[in-house]
């Protein structure tokens, strides 16, 4: 018999005003698994988790949290589920430890049960030893664990984040990666919002697509990936006279060639790592100099321009890519807090 | 309905189980909240400078500046000193409400209360606390005022039951800027709006009184405006009741002859009114 699913969301909406941010929203998430709810900024992903971890009200529909429902049970929901909210959320004038022990003492768990879980937490996000510095003096990332920490004082199955990795660096953005991995590995049920395609990808089970409030797409990565068109080879010359030559040599091989003069660059779409090394091999008998030669998988825009037919409406601003690509990055957009 | 879920035993690389929790209700989560506070006054002490230095520098100003040239009707032989602390100790609480909107609009920003409202916690603690420690922390200015007032020759003379009337009376009414605080906190969306608001509200209201000077001296229609000032009752009860030269001019408004009563009326009725705008304005900055 299978398990009862850690977190569902049931026809969830929210409107503001005459907007509806959240429109007929509605997932399963069985236990143990990682649900990762991807659009852009604006899309309702925070609006949703606000829903589900009853700091907000739904406007029709509701949510079960480890079986508690969201709108009756509130309470319930509060002791079975941790949030990380996308500003962290710590008290900046305490340090690390006061931050959990506070957090310890509101949840009412025993002084000695909390102090040693605190101990554990900071020690488990390779903060032990900033444990007693004001937050103030900790970087970006650290912060970030501290937050995860704070979310996991009493031991939650169901934990949810709201882009854990914002503003992050790309080896900050690994460690988290890491540690939410070891959580599910424990047994913790994942629900995290994402404008990355590539943090979806790695962490997350099963991916819901939200745009304007509403779910147009749900599946593996690797199901989105497919629906959204093939990766492409991207080219870059070291001499712009080379660039005729090179469209010569990729053309037989690919089809199809986009040629970008003025960048030295030339895109033609790949299937995957066989494409690749025969037109690396091409190239190299050639004789012609270049400069990058990468695969580009699609970005959260190509999935959107697939999915939805306009782009995705946010401003690039940051980049993605973990480093693990030698070609172009995904280029969708980070920042921003209001995303309610 | 569904069932809760039974067996989630997750494990998070920690040699606990999931520890059992019992919220511990509302004083007690209040008091970690006020716990919090002292800390943040502990580790930025700068934060008590509203309630120590600004008014200590009030006093100095008024006290030998500007005193020598105010005329205290009426009364011969005046301490302008003694007069003047009641004033300024009603100044004084009467920034509670800068206190509460200040931090309480920080925590907003920063998301904290957020991380408080996903915990089983009661939901009233977050706003209570907040209430508690800024009392405190404006307490704390009381403390500083009285002993600077000493040094400067500020005497209590109405017997110790006045006296103790009087300092209730002072809590009262920042019981009741708390309630503004609160609102303008939850109201405003950022420190520097709070700032805003609450310089170019409170300074005047708190100078459109009887604090530094008697509003027997202003044109008619201010003197009106000062003498139902709020404040006003509150600074003439405590002289009242500190015996700090309460003598006031024979056609000084009725609310300064009450001065006591109207001033507990004023606390009651600010609070009355401003607790459910507050209430609201806070829900709804927080609950969507």
């Amino acid at each position: 018999m299978p398990a009862d699913p850690a977190v569902e969301a049931d026809h969830l909406v929210k409107t503001f005003g005459d907007k509806k941010a959240v429109d007929d929203v509605s997932f399963v998430v069985p236990q143990g698994t990682v649900l990762g709810l991807l659009g852009p900024n604006g899309a309702g992903k925070t609006t949703t988790v606000r829903m589900m971890t009853t700091l907000s009200v739904p406007t029709s529909g509701t949510a079960r949290v480890a079986g508690y429902d969201v709108i009756s049970q509130p309470d319930q929901v509060r002791r079975n589920m941790g949030l990380t909210g996308q500003a962290a959320s710590v008290d900046e004038l305490l340090t690390g430890r006061e931050n959990l022990r506070m957090i310890g003492e509101l949840y009412g768990i025993k002084p000695g049960v909390a102090k040693r879980i605190s101990g554990e937490l900071l020690e488990r996000f390779s903060l032990a030893d900033a444990a007693d510095k004001v937050v103030k003096q900790y970087s970006g990332g650290m912060r970030r664990r501290l937050d995860l920490a704070a979310s996991l004082v009493a031991v939650p199955p169901v934990l949810f984040l709201d882009e854990p990795t914002t503003g992050l660096d790309p080896r900050s953005r690994q460690e988290l990666w890491d540690a939410l991995r070891e959580l599910v590995k424990g047994g913790t049920t994942l629900v995290l919002t994402t404008q990355y395609l590539e943090e979806a990808d790695r962490l997350a089970d099963e991916v819901v697509v939200i745009d304007q409030g509403r779910i147009i797409a749900a599946g593996t990565p690797l199901q989105l990936k497919d629906s959204s068109g093939q990766a492409a080879v991207v080219v870059t010359m070291s001499h712009p006279e080379d660039v005729a030559a090179a469209e010569a040599i990729l053309a037989p091989l690919t089809g199809e060639v986009h040629v970008d003069a003025d960048a030295r660059q030339l895109t033609a779409p790949a299937a995957g790592l066989s494409d690749m090394t025969r037109i690396a091999e091409a190239f190299s008998a050639s004789g012609l100099e270049i400069d990058d030669l990468g695969l580009k998988r699609p970005s959260l825009d190509d999935v959107f321009l697939a999915l939805t037919g306009h782009r995705a409406e946010s401003e690039p601003s940051e980049d993605a890519a973990g480093g693990s690509d030698s070609g172009t990055a995904p280029t969708e957009a980070s920042t921003g807090k209001g995303n309610r | 309905m569904s069932t809760p879920t039974a067996g989630l035993q997750p494990g998070i690389g920690l040699t606990t189980d999931r520890p059992e929790i019992h919220p511990r209700g509302v004083l007690a989560e209040s008091l970690v909240m006020v716990r919090r506070n002292l800390r943040h006054i502990k580790r930025q002490p700068e934060m008590l400078m509203d309630v120590t230095i600004q008014p200590i520098m009030f006093v100095l100003l008024f006290a030998y500046v500007f005193g020598g040239s105010i005329q205290i009707g009426g009364q011969s032989g005046v301490n302008y000193r003694e007069w003047l602390l009641p004033g300024i100790m009603g100044q004084t609480m009467a920034f509670a409400s800068f206190i509460v909107a200040i931090g309480l609009n920080n925590d907003l920003d920063k998301g904290i209360i957020d991380r408080f409202r996903s915990l089983p916690m009661s939901r009233s603690s977050v706003l209570v606390g907040r209430s508690l420690a800024a009392l405190l922390h404006s307490s704390i200015g009381i403390v500083v005022m009285a002993l600077t007032g000493l040094v400067i020759g500020w005497r209590i003379g109405g017997g110790p039951a006045n006296a103790v009337l009087a300092f209730l009376l002072l809590l009262a009414f920042g019981f009741a800027m708390i309630w503004i605080g609160i609102w303008v906190g939850s109201a405003m969306r950022s420190v520097e709006a709070v700032n805003g608001v609450m310089f170019t509200t409170m300074f005047p209201i708190t100078f459109l009184a009887n604090t530094f000077a008697p509003p027997a001296n202003m044109p008619t229609w201010l003197r009106t405006i000062a003498e139902w000032n709020p404040i006003s009752a509150l600074v003439q009860a405590l002289r009242e009741l500190w015996d700090n030269y309460p003598d006031l001019a024979p056609s000084a408004a009725w609310p300064l002859r009450h001065a006591v009563w109207v001033s507990l009326g004023w606390s009651v009725l600010i609070t009355v009114v401003v607790a459910p705008l507050a209430l609201r304005a806070y829900r709804r900055r927080t609950t969507d």
